[in-house]
């Protein structure tokens, strides 16, 4: 190792940054546009549900019941003329859900097996009609409650569970969807930072002129490793600032966790991107596997939207290669929670050994040869 | 007439030959996606199964071992273990070993035996929200059916209405049955930039550009041949995932098969055309890849994917007008799931097709100028 020469190829690599404008646009342009966009577009939580709601013989029972949906700030509930005017709502998708209260609702809720709501989700989103169903149900257990205290009845609810959200108590998404796109945004920044590097290299000819040097193979690659980096941690401090400030996410975990947890993150990504960059030799190549396997397997497969408990064991297993799996939970963890030790040397231990795999194959495929 | 056909033809045949020639550029363009299919489509579920639990039971009764074989018997619930005191329960959801804890009081039983309200909590790790609410409907709804079940035991008087829920064309509430419909869109999205986006930026760092100017092509054709490729591997791939959604996982198609073609036809139109955009405006490789990364995330998030689009606030809803992949989603789940056809998909196809022939226009243009 021979820090002149490192400095020179380092020199050399920022030259070739500064000429190309899109690696300086991949560390920060790309996350500006990605926080914004994800941070004021993706939410879980549903408001804004279009109720249907069809009365075929409105009482003073069935206008206390909608009444208790227009106050609740989920619904917003038009009033149908009947059932099949409503069916064509659903069907067109000018209403999420039905409620319809038939012509003796208000006599059958005085005999024993009580008055019929009946709602009618459409399903084909089956995680936002089983939230409006929770909705719904628990407007309906309020409202039950309600009017039995009006009519000085006891409401006999033999279990009432009280939920509390530790870390989150408001259930906010954007506190726990923030953290977790900064890993998916880091993922993409490192590995498009060093996926062409090298192959450009083998494209443009260039890699011969270097090999007629003595430099040796690790200071080839850490000359390429060693600017990105630098790079990419300036993009973090950009993402964690636009969390903190703009999004209005606490950070109860410690600088100092966050940023070192990053640092071998960040390593392990520029470390895929440099074995693809190594393997593939055409930046053509390069570039279609770092389209296919950033993005999408650190959205679907990092426990940032899908739970991976409730995945099949096979697939469990296959997260495990997954980097940023590791860092969306401590990311997660960091912000919402603070220094978790348990949870923070677990997941550190599963990049740090990714990370040497990642950078081992690099090393070891990397030959300074011309065939 | 014959001779224009001739020459994009030609075009076309040796840009798929540059494509599919190449081993690793083939393996790339039909193994992942294939791969990612089925990968996806079993990871992708917002059903949850064996969420685990821990227990802090302070009652000696018989009822509250009722109330947890509850939870217990649930395919979306398995206990990891029995704690005995609240320290314990803490450690358990702070180390993310758990994702819920039962906390019962010591008058379960007796509460409910004297016919008081008994109140348990459920204590929830919100460092995961999604999941966490999502196991807390399904924990509230445990505990609805045990009321049920104390209130028909003891005789008493039930609540005066009941709310009876049912979901259409989902009956199960399957969430497979809407992730994997968009993953055949996501996927086909993914094909077809990968064609298109690229191609232009690499002849011209390879030099093989000047070559192409050389001949007789003229610029649109040059285009179209560079557009066909992508048109053929996008529908060819696109008919296969479709094929794999119906057939391995079992996903029912009650819409109509030209509906989604129309629907395929107008998608790819509208992404090979912003692929070629993209093409034509980057220099180096490397840009064309920034620049397929900068459509693509925000595409795939803004189209509803896995977030709907009716929870984003206003402006950004305005955004995904512009989204091709919003309306190919709306069109695969209509066609998968709803059983709608043609007929029903006109306010999808138009704003595919008018973004299609503009992109189109667009790189045409571009790619004129950047020729002058």
């Amino acid at each position: 190792m021979n820090t002149m020469r490192l400095t020179g190829l380092m020199r050399k690599e920022v030259y070739e940054i500064v000429r190309d404008p899109s690696s300086i646009a991949i560390a920060f342009v790309l996350p500006l546009v990605l926080l914004l966009i994800f941070g004021y577009g993706v939410s879980l939580d549903a408001r804004r549900i279009l109720v249907a709601e069809v009365v075929d013989h409105p009482t003073q029972l069935t206008a206390s019941f909608l009444a208790e949906l227009q106050r609740s700030p989920w619904f917003r509930p038009t009033i149908y003329p009947d059932q099949a005017s409503a069916e064509q709502a659903l069907m067109q998708g000018r209403a999420n859900a039905i409620l319809w209260l038939r012509s003796d609702f208000t006599r059958q809720s005085y005999s024993t097996g009580g008055a019929p709501i009946h709602l009618t989700v459409n399903g084909v989103d089956a995680n936002q009609a089983r939230i409006i169903e929770n909705y719904v149900n628990g407007t309906w257990l309020l409202w039950l409650q309600q009017e039995a205290t009006r009519q000085g009845t006891h409401l006999a609810t033999p279990v009432v569970a009280d939920a509390r959200v530790w870390f989150n108590p408001a259930l906010r998404s954007r506190d726990y969807l923030v953290p977790g796109l900064i890993a998916i945004i880091m993922t993409l920044i490192g590995a498009l930072l060093t996926a062409l590097v090298v192959a450009r290299e083998w494209e443009r000819g260039t890699m011969e002129g270097i090999m007629v040097t003595p430099v040796a193979k690790t200071e080839i690659l850490l000359g390429k490793l060693i600017p990105y980096f630098a790079m990419g941690m300036g993009g973090m401090m950009m993402s964690t600032a636009m969390a903190v400030f703009l999004f209005g996410v606490p950070l109860r975990g410690s600088l100092l966790v966050l940023f070192g947890t990053a640092a071998l993150f960040l390593l392990t990504a520029l470390g895929m991107g440099l074995v693809i960059s190594v393997l593939a030799r055409s930046q053509f190549v390069a570039a279609m596997i770092a389209i296919v396997t950033t993005f999408l397997p650190a959205f679907i497969l990092s426990g940032f939207i899908f739970d991976i408990r409730s995945m099949p064991k096979l697939i469990q297993l296959l997260t495990h290669i997954v980097a940023a799996r590791y860092f969306v939970t401590i990311l997660q963890s960091t912000f919402l929670a603070g220094d978790v030790w348990p949870v923070l040397l677990r997941n550190a231990f599963g990049m740090g050994v990714l990370c040497a795999l990642f950078l081992g194959i690099a090393l070891l495929r990397f030959r300074k040869r011309l065939d | 007439m014959r001779l224009i056909l001739q020459r994009v033809l030609a075009l076309t045949v040796k840009e798929l030959l540059a494509l599919l020639r190449d081993a690793a550029s083939r393996a790339v363009l039909i193994g992942p996606p294939i791969i990612q299919l089925l990968v996806f489509g079993y990871a992708a579920t917002f059903d949850l199964k064996h969420v685990p639990f821990v227990v802090y039971n302070q009652d000696q009764g018989r009822l509250s071992r009722d109330f947890i074989a509850r939870f217990e018997g649930s395919p979306s619930f398995s206990l990891l273990r029995v704690v005995h005191n609240q320290d314990e329960l803490g450690q358990a959801i702070d180390d993310k070993s758990v994702l819920m804890a039962i906390d019962i009081g010591p008058t379960f039983t007796s509460d409910i035996e004297r016919g008081r309200t008994t109140h348990v909590q459920l204590i929830l790790d919100g460092r995961d929200s999604n999941t966490a609410a999502l196991a807390m409907g399904y924990a509230q709804s445990i505990v609805t059916s045990f009321n049920e079940a104390q209130i028909a035991i003891h005789g008493r008087k039930p609540p005066s209405t009941v709310l009876l829920d049912r979901a259409w064309f989902n009956p199960n509430l399957d969430s497979r049955w809407f992730i994997v419909p968009g993953i055949c869109g996501i996927l086909t999205l993914l094909v077809s930039m990968l064609t298109t986006g690229l191609s232009v930026a690499r002849e011209r760092e390879m030099g093989t550009f000047d070559q192409l100017l050389v001949t007789p092509l003229r610029p649109t054709e040059i285009l179209l041949g560079k557009s066909l490729p992508g048109f053929i591997v996008g529908f060819a791939e696109g008919t296969f995932i479709i094929l794999v959604s119906i057939f391995w996982f079992h996903v029912p198609f009650t819409g109509s098969v030209l509906g989604l073609y129309i629907g395929l036809f107008c998608f790819l139109l509208a992404t090979v055309g912003i692929g070629l955009m993209i093409s034509s405006l980057a220099v180096t490789q490397q840009q064309g890849l920034l620049g397929v990364f900068l459509f693509m995330v925000p595409a795939i998030v803004l189209s509803g994917f896995a977030t709907p689009i009716a929870n984003m606030p206003q402006i950004v809803q305005y955004i995904t007008l512009l989204d091709p992949l919003r309306y190919f989603l709306i069109v695969l789940r209509g066609s998968f799931l709803e059983g709608a056809g043609v007929s029903l998909f006109w306010p999808q196809y138009w704003p595919l097709a008018f973004i299609g022939v503009l992109s189109m226009i667009v790189a045409s243009r571009l790619f004129r100028r950047r020729l002058a």
